[in-house]
């Protein structure tokens, strides 16, 4: 095994350290709490946070491996978010070959044109090629009815569980001057990401009280909004030694990691609510599908990526 | 007993598989999974169908369970080498209607005898009624295959199970699956009720399995 970046070491044992606080912390509420209306609560608490555990190290795992663990990480992800998505909205039969065409050759396209580093195509691929054949297959297959509807439903599932979610190993082009090209990048965007999720929460559960979607997400509150953005903003910019940003810049860029991540979470909760579920999937104990876990990522990291391409990649 | 250690083995993970790529969640409503002699009997729309089924009953009650499957699709080459080896399937000719020309193999009769055969006294079969996919959206007329079954086997436990989403997975007319979450609910056990006449059970039996499909 090659040697392995000590930051990258660190931030990894950070991670662990977190979890194993967090372990403890369910543990002691397990104990000590004994209302019966908070037990559920708790109940789910620990199991996300054994969850957590297992998808850090497969998450760790894959970014120790290199480039091709985190392409093939992300790629099943991107085959599993787009099977929970179309699953839960309406096809037709007539729509067949063309989700076969966005499973099998579209994603695994995607990746490996990051894999070979080909970012020219890797950014047009589904937003130009994918959304002219879609239709054009669909039209193909002959059947009208609501054929727009049809269309526009695959497009947005290849353009979400694909095309956004494949900006987080994306990040692995990124030739930075002076930084190079760094799977410590990826381990900032995710973990600013999804901390700022669970601080959500955190913050959520213990001061929410003012609803700001409820009929979108009526467990969102502008506590739990406030308190996580603000949290996971100040650990974010604590991490700017990992980055190629100054502490300043980090604060920045990590407070747009967590308002995207929020977009995220609300535009996919709205869809949720439009099919009549609570979440995407069973897949991820106590979390949902891998989608409700992923939601955040899919709207954070395409912006995260372009960010840095503007301003660090010459 | 399985005879074939090989064989049993490979039927774990083509189970396995099969799960996995039907991603199916499996529920039991007012039922529990049982290794006792049964028949489950589900709607069809997928050549699936009887894979996922198999494949969701907890091992030791798979080990005791065989598939009905078409002759006409499964006889051939690879197919049957699967079908027979993997599934341990019990290939018929399918049931035609009246008036249908019927072949040497076709006669409706010798299906039963192949099934009462396959069941012995401890074998479960996993059957379905309709006789051929449907397109997924309704449940069509159930044949009379079963009920004749339950003539020969007063008593049977017969457990009815509905297959979400198959025919999404891989609908009629179509050799690439594409991936979808399927579900399959399995319902409470159900048997042919004394003096009850051929469209009553044939009726009550597909209710069964309606009912399962509007649980979601």
């Amino acid at each position: 095994m090659k040697n392995l970046d000590p930051q990258l070491v660190w931030a990894l044992s950070g991670v662990l350290g977190l979890l194993a606080i967090s372990t403890l912390i369910g543990l002691g509420l397990k104990i000590g709490v004994k209302k019966t209306e908070a037990q559920a609560t708790i109940r789910n608490l620990n199991a996300r946070i054994g969850a957590w555990w297992v998808m850090s190290v497969i998450f760790g795992l894959t970014l120790v491996i290199g480039q091709i663990g985190s392409l093939v990480l992300f790629g099943i992800m991107s085959l599993l978010a787009l099977r929970e998505y179309v699953t839960l909205l309406p096809t037709r039969r007539a729509d067949h070959r063309t989700l076969f065409w966005s499973f099998f050759i579209f994603t695994p396209l995607q990746y490996f044109l990051i894999g070979i580093h080909w970012y020219g195509m890797f950014a047009i691929l589904i937003p130009v090629y994918a959304f002219l054949f879609v239709p054009t297959r669909l039209a193909i297959a002959g059947d009208t009815e609501s054929f727009l509807d049809r269309a526009s439903t695959i497009q947005w599932g290849l353009m979400v569980c694909v095309y956004c979610l494949s900006y987080t190993p994306a990040l692995l082009m990124l030739n930075i001057p002076g930084y190079g090209r760094s799977a410590k990048l990826m381990l900032y965007l995710v973990v600013v990401d999804q901390l700022s999720d669970v601080l959500q929460y955190v913050w959520g559960k213990l001061l929410g009280r003012h609803k700001i979607a409820p009929v979108v997400s009526p467990n969102k509150t502008w506590e739990g909004f406030i308190g996580g953005v603000l949290t996971a903003t100040l650990i974010g910019t604590a991490l700017w030694w990992m980055t190629p940003f100054r502490p300043w810049v980090a604060a920045l860029v990590s407070l747009t990691i967590t308002l995207m991540g929020f977009a995220g979470g609300l535009t996919m909760s709205a869809i949720k609510r439009d099919r009549g579920v609570k979440d995407y999937g069973t897949m991820i104990k106590g979390h949902g599908g891998i989608l409700d876990r992923m939601d955040s990522m899919c709207f954070a990291a395409p912006i995260f990526f372009h960010i840095v391409r503007y301003f660090y990649v010459k | 007993m399985r005879a074939r250690p090989l064989a049993g083995m490979f039927a774990g993970v083509i189970a396995a598989a099969a799960r996995m790529v039907s991603g199916v969640q499996v529920r039991w409503v007012d039922s529990e999974p049982d290794p006792r002699q049964a028949v489950y009997f589900a709607n069809h729309s997928s050549h699936l169908d009887f894979v996922v089924l198999w494949s969701s009953l907890p091992a030791e009650v798979r080990a005791v369970t065989r598939p009905v499957a078409a002759q006409d699709y499964w006889n051939r080459g690879l197919r049957r080498a699967i079908a027979v080896n993997v599934f341990r399937a019990v290939l018929v000719a399918r049931h035609v209607g009246k008036g249908e020309a019927l072949d040497a193999s076709g006669d409706p009769r010798l299906a039963i005898e192949h099934m009462l055969e396959a069941m012995g006294d401890n074998q479960s079969l996993i059957l379905f009624p309709e006789g051929t996919r449907g397109t997924g959206e309704e449940v069509a007329a159930f044949k009379s295959g079963l009920y004749y079954l339950c003539r020969h086997r007063p008593g049977s436990r017969l457990i009815p199970a509905y297959l979400h989403n198959l025919n999404r997975i891989l609908p009629k007319g179509e050799f690439l699956p594409v991936p979808f979450i399927s579900k399959l609910t399995f319902g409470p056990a159900m048997a042919l009720a004394a003096g009850e006449d051929k469209r009553a059970f044939l009726s009550r039996a597909r209710d069964a399995v309606c009912r399962l499909k509007d649980l979601g």
